[in-house]
């Protein structure tokens, strides 16, 4: 086993994550009949015997042309393949799971258009896609997540069977291309510690959604729901709309007052779902992890990054 | 979509099949095919498992009833048939397409075995297309139909290469591999070993094209036309049958006058005899000349030969004939006895055997005899009813009656079918010998004279042997359409057509491995076998292969100059770690290269300033692109400095 996967190393030269961009050079390209064209390369020999044994000089014509059809296909199907250059996109985090897609781009730098190009990582689903001429398409590739933190997806195999499922052509690449995968939420978590915020003390002034309490400069993080738009128009710079939240409650979300008969991983999941629904609820929260300790905010930015620093918890 | 592809093939390769499949096969299929047709357009089911196996059981029983097994050319034929009508009841998945496909290909080449004319392989071809369009739509669905018959096209233009070079070099074997099937060649006419009243004038009915002969140098006379074949010296009263008890000989009777060399293409006709021009000189090879000179080959003449021979036209065959022999050329059966009477009494009044035969033909051209493609039916004594009554016949009454009549008189007798005359297609210069020329002649021994020819169609009909069927019969009969002689525009037509499909026959069915040594020797390849032919071809292949593949990795984009000298300051500042950003318009990129490389400014002012006019402005002369690339590379030695 060991050995047929390093010969297969060998063979395929898979040597680890690649940089932008991936050319697919002839070298990295491979061709084999599919089971139909050994169908086809069969029917072809019994028809050889047949038109030897009746002499039927039309009938070589007919083989021979079919023959050089093979051929032809041959080279079209790995022409549909060869030159394609592919670079490696966004990817959207998800939760441990989910199902994760990885975006990349395929430049079809041929001024013809390729059909039927199916990519797919080991283990996922595939996604067929026609690179327009002189364009470059996008492809979404999904993958099934189910553990938290870094997913690296491993090889692509990028395979075509175009024009005549006669010839498979088909090439490995690996894009360094990571997702990051958050936990997974508990499904029946206990409500949000709100209790907890009490303990701080004074914390209702916090920042909130409802009370207009000034501006400040803009940060990217910022929802444009929150831009004063009004000002922009008047020709300033943008600016954002800060609210004291009356009702806002604080949330602190704390690795340490969880009940200690949970394992990392349920710890992890809890806290997972209760900043879903913090985030959800429009409350400022903070979050303490052993070692780590975000303070209290609110908005995408923060949400992401809580969420973050739970998924690499411990690496 | 796919599915109206896959009907189409399937039409289409079944179509031809139409003539020859029994007519409950082609009713039935055609049956399927609208079915299947009415399932696709209402978007119904498919029929069941159950429902598919009863009918395959049907179809085979059926065709088992029919041809009483199931190997053979037909039936295997009709089998092809039945499966793939059933499959496109069955079409569920991709396999099922390609099976339908595959058994299309089939079908076209059995179809083959029955046709391999020029208008067959065009159609085939048409077909060909129409089912890699199929194929080509299995591979890819949404695409519209003009991209699939596009991509059809263009491979099997790129395959026909492939094609060319395999069939001049792929080593041919002469076939059969196996004992034919007894069906094989079922359907092949020709004069047979036998003649009763009415065999050959049938024969005349039929236009087709017995063989065809290429003389070096001139044509002999056309009188002296006659193709000699099957001799028949027994009666048995009503039908004349070949001598099956033959020795061989060698041709060393005397021969005289000038020599005739040709080349005959005989079409097959599944049975043994060679026609040659009377009397063969040289044979062809492989053949055998039996005691009464009918040329015979070794086995049955079933595929398109061609032979080489040489014919003198004075000859003097059989001088030494055995008293045996002779004798068995002198019997008759008891019936005709006015005939007889006649005979006898001739050979009272007559001192010589010349005199007999003289006698005979006198007598055919004093009575009203006719000569006529429709005689009346004849009864029990045919011949005295023939002679004495109806006196209308066709050239095999006289010669049965001439021969009989000799026989009664004493004088051996035998008589000679064969072809007379011949039409020189002015196109290619062929000589083509129709079954029309069919004819039947008599031969009778004189002592020191040996075997001699006489015609005695010549006597009635003069103009039957000096131009041919058309002329001699009454106006109004029934001749074959390709041998009436007014209509000469439509006989130019048929000349070109016919000395195309002898060239046809001659190079592409006729490429048979001694045709391929020939042609490989005329190429420049010196003792071809299969080994130097399958290196050729290998090698040829593997050229052809390269030739594609470098169209497969030859990328067509023509950049444009003045990007192409953009691209390479870019590369060239890059160098310098000043690497054109892929959002960067060239102000941008020029204010940050200025910024911190003062000293390139100038330079590339002028760059930016002219590529900024040539690819955004006006300017767009080749001048000004060569302009750009010189400013680019000068910049080179600037910035190395």
């Amino acid at each position: 086993m060991q050995a047929t996967a390093s010969f297969k190393r060998w063979l395929f030269r898979l040597y680890g994550p690649e940089a932008a961009p991936i050319i697919l050079t002839q070298r990295r390209v491979y061709v084999l009949p599919t089971k139909a064209g050994l169908t086809y390369a069969a029917a072809l020999g019994f028809m050889l015997i047949g038109a030897i044994n009746y002499n039927l000089s039309l009938g070589y014509a007919l083989i021979f042309l079919l023959a050089g059809l093979g051929l032809v296909a041959l080279l079209h199907t790995f022409r549909n393949l060869v030159q394609l250059e592919i670079f490696p996109g966004h990817v959207e985090p998800v939760f441990a799971g989910d199902m994760a897609h990885f975006s990349l781009q395929l430049l079809n730098r041929r001024n013809q258009g390729r059909f039927s190009i199916n990519l797919r990582f080991e283990g996922g689903g595939a996604v067929s896609t026609d690179p327009a001429a002189s364009a470059s398409t996008l492809v979404r590739l999904p993958l099934p997540t189910s553990r938290r933190g870094w997913l690296h997806p491993g090889r692509i195999t990028l395979e075509t069977r175009f024009p005549l499922c006669l010839v498979r052509a088909w090439s490995y690449v690996e894009p360094d291309m990571r997702c990051l995968v958050y936990p997974r939420p508990e499904k029946s978590a206990p409500p949000l510690p709100l209790s907890a915020a009490g303990e701080s003390g004074g914390s209702r002034s916090g920042l909130g959604t409802e009370d207009f309490a000034g501006l400040r400069s803009h940060q990217l993080a910022d929802s444009p729901r929150h831009v004063a738009w009004k000002a922009v128009a008047r020709g300033q710079p943008l600016l954002t709309k800060q609210f004291a939240g009356a009702s806002t409650t604080q949330v602190w979300l704390d690795w340490f007052e969880m009940p200690p008969e949970l394992g990392i991983e349920a710890r992890l999941s809890r806290l997972t779902r209760w900043l879903i629904d913090a985030h959800a609820q429009g409350l400022a929260y903070r979050v303490r992890l052993p070692g780590k300790e975000i303070p209290l905010g609110m908005g995408a930015r923060h949400y992401q990054d809580c969420l973050e620093a739970l998924a690499l918890y411990g690496d | 979509m796919q599915e109206l592809w896959l009907f189409a093939s399937a039409g289409m390769s079944l179509l031809p099949h139409v003539e020859h499949a029994p007519i409950w096969l082609t009713i039935a299929v055609g049956a399927a095919l609208a079915w299947r047709t009415a399932i696709w357009w209402r978007r119904t089911a498919l029929p069941s498992r159950w429902l598919l196996n009863f009918l395959v059981a049907a179809g085979s029983a059926g065709i088992f009833l029919t041809f009483n097994q199931f190997f053979g050319k037909d039936p295997g034929i009709a089998l092809l048939i039945c499966f793939l009508a059933l499959k496109l009841l069955e079409m569920r998945r991709v396999r099922d397409g390609l099976a339908i496909i595959f058994l299309c290909y089939f079908l076209l080449l059995t179809h083959f075995l029955n046709e391999q004319g020029i208008g067959v392989a065009g159609f085939t071809l048409a077909t060909l297309v129409v089912v890699t369009a199929a194929l080509a739509s299995l591979g890819h669905g949404g695409r519209p139909a003009a991209d699939h018959l596009r991509q059809s096209v263009l491979m099997l233009a790129q395959a026909a290469p492939f094609m060319l070079v395999l069939f001049l070099l792929f080593p041919r074997v002469q076939g059969p591999l196996w004992g034919m099937p007894a069906d094989a060649y079922s359907a092949m006419s020709g004069l047979s070993d036998s003649m009763s009243p009415g065999s050959i004038s049938n024969l005349s009915l039929s236009g087709e094209i017995a063989f065809r002969v290429k003389f070096e140098g001139d044509l002999p006379p056309r009188p002296a036309l006659y193709w000699r074949g099957p001799v028949l010296s027994l009666y048995d009263g009503r039908t004349w049958r070949a001598d099956a008890r033959q020795r061989k000989v060698s041709p060393h009777d005397t021969a005289a006058g000038p020599t005739y060399r040709y080349s005959v293409t005989l079409e097959p006709h599944n049975k043994h005899w060679l026609f040659v021009l009377e009397m063969p000189w040289k044979l062809p090879p492989d053949a055998i000349l039996a005691r009464d000179y009918q040329l015979l080959s070794k086995t049955p003449v079933r595929s398109r030969i061609r032979y080489e021979a040489q014919s003198h036209l004075e000859f003097v065959p059989g001088a030494d004939e055995s008293e045996v022999s002779l004798r068995r050329h002198l019997a008759l059966p008891a019936n005709n006895p006015r005939t007889r009477a006649l005979a006898e009494k001739w050979r009272q009044e007559l001192a010589t055997d010349e005199g007999i035969v003289r006698r005979m033909l006198d007598h055919f051209r004093q009575e009203k005899f006719f000569y006529t493609l429709t005689p009346p039916l004849l009864g029990e004594n045919s011949i005295d009813q023939f002679l004495f009554e109806t006196r209308r016949g066709f050239c095999e009454h006289y010669a049965s009656a001439f021969v009989f009549a000799m026989r009664a008189a004493g004088v051996p007798a035998r008589v000679v079918t064969g072809y007379q005359g011949g039409e020189e297609n002015p196109v290619d210069g062929y000589m083509i010998v129709r079954q029309s020329d069919a004819h039947a002649w008599a031969e009778v021994w004189l002592k020191d004279k040996g075997w001699v020819r006489v015609d005695p169609t010549a006597a009635i009909a003069p103009n039957r042997i000096e131009a041919g069927l058309a002329s001699a019969v009454l106006a109004g009969e029934p001749l074959p359409f390709l041998v009436r002689t007014d209509l000469s525009w439509f006989r130019g037509i048929r000349f070109r057509w016919e000395a195309l499909s002898n060239s046809w026959n001659q190079w592409v069915l006729g490429y048979n491995p001694q045709r391929q040594r020939e042609v490989l020797s005329r190429l420049g390849m010196r003792e071809p076998d299969w080994k130097t032919m399958t290196a050729a071809m290998a090698v040829l292949c593997g050229l052809l292969l390269l030739g594609l593949v470098f169209w497969t990795l030859h990328k067509r984009i023509r950049i444009d100059p003045t990007v192409r000298a953009w691209n390479l300051l870019s590369r060239k500042l890059a160098h310098l770690g000043l690497a054109r950003r892929d959002w960067e318009g060239p102000m941008d990129f020029f204010n940050r290269v200025a910024l911190s490389r003062p000293e390139l400014a100038h330079p590339m002012q002028a760059i930016v300033a002219l590529y900024i006019d040539l690819r955004y402005g006006k300017q767009n002369d080749q001048s000004a692109q060569q302009r750009l690339r010189k400013l680019v590379s000068n910049l080179e030695i600037i910035a190395k400095r």
